[in-house]
């Protein structure tokens, strides 16, 4: 079995989208794709708007990933941790797929005996040490993100300690929303590395609203296109992915 | 949102799915992130059981294990003994048993007996990091809330493996005082250096139990200040230094300098009351060697020579 890369898209937001289409639909079009979205909520104190923190669990569900709310103070771990989580899964998924393919429709790696099910989770570990990662990320830079900022680039050094301190390589872009004209802006083109981020967030001019949903879309059609170039380079050699990766 | 693993009360008895093995619950031993432990009577006498929020985390944490138990001649972590689900309703939590660790959580020995016990559990510590290395593993999650000590004579033991990793690979489970990345201080490959740092970053925590935060200043410059701004850390300081900028490449190597710091500090001012009152019970200690013991109680007869206990305990760990 192998498995070429992984696509994964970070959102990272404090609160609830009000401009354009639904963020979840978009998410479940995402995962469609192959591409798995990861919803990071961040408060500096007190709790998330109900609806907030059920808007970044339904886009998490929908995109395939995982989500959490947390305290700017607890951001960096809790970036990697999810990160890491939503790779393992994925790969867990398509080794389910596998599995399923030589024991039956309905077993699961839960169905094994604990003897097995170890050996099937050292693969599952292989794969995430060694598989390749792109990951979107995308920040919202609304008014009231402004004090959260610092945090997220921490956060996203952090994050990029962690991932190159793995075999497999790894790809980034960063891009903040709303954009000035457009649904996002670019702010790091795509990059192995994170740790030139320092005032990555100067530029950006808080804006009020918050069109989680268009953004989202923006960051699906630019890895989408990336995808589609990527198979044509590498037609000839055999390109792989993910979603093909368990024939 | 996350599956919390079952609260089992003191006698509950369980019987896994695979295997059939009945376990009566004595008493919850513990709580982390990944399950919850529990002392439990066995067949083969007390065991510690660990059942897991998650099953896959528990499952990483038993191929550890297993394959410590290839290891030969080496004692890495608490020994495996099985591993089994439990079935509650239509759900099944995987769990497993292992040697129960009969001891105290570190901070109340140290608390009791005095922080120079600290140095000596380093010392401990340092050797067992040393065989696990050279068995191509790295702990990872190295903090006093994974050690426990145990009792005549006292040594410091390691127990949740959950963060520990093969070489080369990428560590996953850490907690930020103790980790180098946190620190700006190196990324997370799992090398000797990583677990080294993290001794350092012990040795920081025993003179700090209330740990402290990064803040706006480079990592190493604030590490530096606490070095500096404490009286029982300050003749370390070289060591520390060392091990926080990774140039320790061997476990063995840090050993050496310790001990020989600690050989060199002045005994007097380095011991409190309570430690000598501690050697004075040394008796009650068991003794690995009768010859050894004859000396021991003659030093304790000359209690003044208190340097050569260290020695006496520093050699006991070699
Ligand atoms: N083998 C053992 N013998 C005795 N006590 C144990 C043993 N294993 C675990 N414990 C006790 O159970 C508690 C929880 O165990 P452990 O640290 O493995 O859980 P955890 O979920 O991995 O926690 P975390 O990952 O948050 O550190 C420990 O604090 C310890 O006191
Ligand atoms: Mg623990």
């Amino acid at each position: 079995m192998s498995v070429a890369t992984l696509r994964q898209i970070l959102l990272i937001t404090d609160g609830c989208s009000n401009h354009g289409e639904d963020p979840s639909m978009v998410a479940s079009l995402a995962h469609e794709e192959g591409i798995t979205v990861n919803v990071i909520g961040i408060l500096d104190q007190g709790s998330m708007s109900q609806e907030g923190e059920r808007e970044v669990e339904q886009i998490a569900l929908a995109g395939g990933g995982i989500s959490q709310v947390v305290y700017t103070k607890q951001l960096a771990q809790t970036v990697q941790m999810v990160t890491r989580q939503a790779m393992t899964q994925t790969l867990q998924g398509v080794v389910n797929k596998e599995l399923q393919g030589i024991l039956g429709e309905q077993s699961e790696w839960e169905d094994l005996p604990p003897d097995q099910r170890g050996e099937v989770l050292e693969v599952v570990d292989d794969l995430g040490e060694s598989v390749q990662l792109e990951l979107f990320i995308l920040v919202d830079t609304s008014a009231s993100m402004k004090t959260k900022l610092q945090s997220v680039q921490e956060a996203l050094r952090d994050l990029s300690i962690s991932l190159q301190s793995r075999e497999g390589g790894n790809l980034f872009t960063l891009s903040g929303f709303p954009g000035k004209r457009k649904e996002i802006d670019q702010l790091l083109n795509w990059t192995p590395k994170l740790d030139s981020l320092t005032n990555v967030f100067r530029k950006m001019t808080p804006s009020g609203v918050t069109p989680t949903g268009p953004a989202l879309k923006a960051a699906l059609n630019q890895m989408t296109k990336r995808k589609q170039r990527r198979q044509l380079l590498s037609e000839s050699s055999g390109g792989e992915d993910v979603e093909e990766a368990s024939s | 949102m996350k599956r919390q693993a079952p609260e089992l009360i003191p006698g509950t008895k369980l019987t896994g799915k695979w295997h059939g093995q009945t376990y009566r619950v004595i008493k919850k031993l513990g709580q982390g992130a990944t399950g919850t432990v529990f002392l439990v009577e066995s067949e083969r006498g007390p065991l510690a059981l660990k059942i897991g929020h998650e099953n896959p985390s528990i499952t990483s944490e038993v191929n550890v294990l297993q394959r410590f138990s290839k290891v030969q001649d080496v004692k890495l972590g608490p020994s495996l003994i099985e591993t089994d689900d439990l079935k509650i309703g239509d759900e099944s939590f995987a769990f497993y048993t292992m040697e129960y660790i009969r001891g105290a959580p570190f901070f109340s020995h140290i608390n009791k007996y005095g922080k120079e016990w600290g140095s000596i559990f380093i010392v401990q510590l340092l050797g067992d990091l040393d065989r696990l290395h050279q068995a191509s593993w790295v702990f990872g999650d190295l903090k006093p809330d994974n050690l426990l000590i145990t009792s005549s004579p006292p040594r410091v033991r390691w127990f949740d493996v959950g963060g520990t990793t093969l070489m080369g690979r990428s560590i996953k489970e850490y907690t930020e005082f103790f980790d180098r990345g946190y620190w700006g201080l190196g990324d997370r490959k799992a090398e000797p250096s990583y677990d080294l740092f993290s001794v350092a970053m012990v040795m920081i925590n025993i003179a700090y139990p209330h740990r402290f935060e990064k803040g706006q200043a480079e990592g190493l410059e604030i590490l530096t200040e606490r070095i500096e701004a404490h009286t029982w850390l300050r003749p370390y300081r070289k060591v520390l230094r060392t091990a926080l900028l990774g140039r320790y490449t061997d476990a063995q190597l840090m050993k050496k300098d310790m001990m020989e710091i600690i050989s060199e500090t002045d005994s007097k001012k380095r011991f409190s009351s309570s430690t000598k009152n501690r050697m004075k019970q040394g008796k009650q200690f068991k003794k690995t060697e009768g010859k050894r013991g004859n000396v021991w109680d003659a030093m304790l007869a000359a209690s003044f020579i208190i340097l050569a206990s260290v020695l006496y305990w520093v050699g006991q760990l070699m």
